[in-house]
């Protein structure tokens, strides 16, 4: 297990105090100069030898999209955006982040910005976040007061602004561009891309998005060395991250881990188990709701990384494990994230549009058996229809969770549609 | 996609109190000179804090005081779940029916509202006292399920402690938002076995080391680059 002194988030818990002091007390802002004075090239360096990959699901190597970013400043402004739109079905690691540990994201804001010559920064949270958005508010306030942000940052010489700005409930405006267009003022539709953000961002200046965990996670990674961060998980899979175990588990919690721990152990570990012990698992949707649900076969062994959970065709996304017991009607659950992406479809791209609501219906029938064998094979040629149809990939994310469901659990659609069958010659008969 | 549109009976004016135009003036000098429509969902935000929802004249107002076509506030207000189009209760109990609240018994919790308000899904007391609906993904997971009220999270609720929250408002009380069973955040409950130490500040590496291999790699790539090519 990884020991409390190799954990970045020591507050995520809320135990200790969020504000300037107590953050300062843990070594929040403890020679950010220091960092800020090795200098633009050494920080990204460093960042792609440590191997963060990005934390808001897709992965991509943090220090490689930094150095993205035009090298010299022009009159166009570079801008950082983080993305706090934490709405993911399970996860709700962001959130700690924002309501407990504020310093390191702001913090991690100006380390970030400087290396890519930004100026300001936005951050950009969910709007139901209202409690967390105070709290961060007051700790920018807190860093404005002390000189470590504004126009001399930490005695850097560096001006830099953080913002903060409120959505309004759009699971869509995770989707770095659909961010952008938000934070312009205009419904959240993603953009095409390219061109990439990097070129032409917010206000059509060259622009970062990061979620909140890699950016929370740069100043420790930095202050301690890339090598330490490195040290954790397998190789392409380094460091630490938050992972977030929902569901039927006796203890549901969020926790710090060493990447590439076996999801058995962590659940075992940290959540006192499955309901009803191991045996009684049905599934686990290991990555947030737009990954495929692995059956108990596979949980028993895989293990908790990018890598891993693409080879058994999941992925580690957002690392937001949600576990479902044998009493879990499993045809349910994955119908309930179809009217959930069915809901949160931006409607812009009309496999997505029309696919999601199909997708809905279909699912909604299945639950009941309501339905014909062949349809089985038609849901699924569907959801290929949609998948990599789109502009974004919640057209792909909206196809992947039956895809999941068909893949393990076919023999359970199978036998509900012949008991739907039977049910209504039965009844005929009668 | 949700599909919502204004509602018909609207107010016949709009104007931001003084507290509100205040604070609209701070958001809007957040954003770059000629960029103010990014203040529009703050806006928003803020006429429905001080109305209760988003009226047709709100709208209007707030294009004018952004420089925006109506249509495109139109747009945004349509587009974002948060804007109530409509009057909801004083008390707005919004219910998490997401995977993973549905798998931890949000289907009791709603059975617990509805019962104790009498009102079903997307509807209002007569009296304007309490409005009831349900929530896309709350985004507290680990602690669901999860019940919004106003701007605060109930977490960790069942059907009991749904009833007792419920009864507290209708008595015009507000209890303290958080878990109900007293877990501290998204800790597990019971013992911890995790952050048990009281955090000290990490050891920092030796930065000028750091440095100067850097320098010493970038030194050495660049003499590579240079050498002639056998």
């Amino acid at each position: 297990m990884l020991s409390d002194k190799d954990r970045i988030f020591t507050n995520l818990y809320g135990k200790h105090d969020w504000r300037l002091a107590g953050a300062r007390a843990r070594g929040d802002w403890d020679g950010t100069k220091e960092i800020l004075d090795m200098g633009s090239d050494w920080i990204i360096d460093e960042m792609k030898r440590s191997g963060l990959r990005g934390r808001g699901g897709a992965g991509f190597p943090t220090g490689l999209k930094w150095s993205f970013m035009p090298k010299t400043e022009s009159d166009r402004p570079h801008y950082l955006v983080v993305n706090a739109d934490e709405g993911e079905p399970g996860t709700c690691k962001d959130r700690d982040m924002l309501r407990y540990d504020p310093h390191k994201l702001i913090e991690g804001c100006l380390i970030a910005s400087f290396a890519m010559r930004a100026h300001a920064c936005y951050i950009y949270i969910r709007g139901e976040f209202y409690n967390e958005a105070s709290n961060l508010q007051v700790a920018i306030d807190e860093a404005y007061a002390a000189g470590l942000v504004g126009d001399n940052a930490c005695g850097s010489g560096w001006k830099f602004d953080i913002y903060l700005h409120r959505g309004a409930g759009a699971y869509i405006c995770g989707e770095e561009t659909a961010l952008i267009e938000s934070l312009e003022g205009k419904k959240g539709q993603p953009r095409l891309k390219p061109p990439f953000p990097a070129g032409v961002g917010l206000y059509g200046c060259p622009t970062t998005v990061n979620n909140v965990e890699s950016i929370a996670v740069a100043p420790t990674i930095l202050r301690r060395g890339a090598s330490w961060f490195a040290g954790f998980g397998r190789p392409n899979n380094t460091g630490t991250k938050v992972f977030c175990i929902s569901g039927n588990v006796n203890k549901p919690c969020n926790v710090e881990e060493a990447m590439s721990i076996p999801l058995k152990e962590l659940i075992e570990k940290h959540c006192g188990g499955v309901r009803g012990g191991w045996d009684n698992l049905l599934g686990i949707i290991p990555g947030g709701a737009s990954v495929p649900v692995l059956p108990k076969a596979i949980c028993d062994t895989v293990l908790m990384d990018f890598d891993a959970l693409r080879d058994v065709k999941s992925g580690l996304g957002t690392a937001a494990v949600m576990v479902m017991d044998k009493t879990t009607d499993i045809v349910a659950a994955i119908a309930r994230l179809s009217a959930f992406y069915k809901h949160e479809s931006c409607g812009q791209c009309t496999p997505c549009r029309e696919g999601t609501g199909w997708l809905a219906r279909v699912m909604k029938r299945m639950v009941k058996g309501e339905a014909t064998l062949a349809e089985i094979d038609t849901l699924e040629q569907v959801t290929y229809q949609i998948e990599g149809h789109t502009i974004c990939a919640l057209g792909d994310a909206a196809a992947w969770p039956v895809q999941g469901l068909i893949r393990h659990f076919r023999p359970e659609l199978e036998r509900r549609i012949r008991d739907y069958r039977d049910a209504k010659v039965r009844d005929k008969a009668a | 996609m949700s599909n919502r549109s204004l509602a018909k009976e609207q107010p016949a004016s709009f104007a931001f109190n003084a507290e509100y135009l205040a604070r609209a003036k701070v958001v809007i000098a957040k954003y770059p000179p000629g960029r103010q429509a990014s203040a529009v969902i703050p806006l928003l935000d803020f006429a429905q804090r001080q109305e209760g929802w988003v009226t047709r004249p709100a709208i209007e107002e707030i294009g004018k005081m952004l420089d925006m076509a109506t249509m495109r506030v139109l747009e945004v207000a349509t587009f974002y779940t948060m804007f109530n189009l409509e009057p909801v209760g004083k008390t707005h109990v919004q219910v998490c029916t997401s995977l993973p609240c549905w798998l931890r018994g949000s289907n009791e919790v709603v059975k617990a509202c509805k019962e104790k308000l009498s009102l079903g899904m997307g509807e209002r007391s007569a009296d304007g006292a309490f409005s009831l609906g349900e929530l896309e993904c709350s985004g507290a997971c680990v602690n669901a399920p999860v019940i919004q009220i106003g701007d605060d999270y109930y977490e960790d609720v069942d059907y009991a402690s749904t009833g007792k929250l419920l009864d507290a408002f209708k008595r015009g009380e507000t209890p303290a938002h958080g878990s109900a069973i007293g877990r501290m955040g998204s800790a597990p409950a019971g013992d911890q076995i995790t952050l048990t130490e009281n955090p000290t500040p990490p050891p920092k590496q030796d930065f000028a080391a750091a440095k100067a291999a850097f320098e010493k790699a970038k030194a050495e790539a660049a003499a590579k680059a240079a050498a002639p090519k056998a």
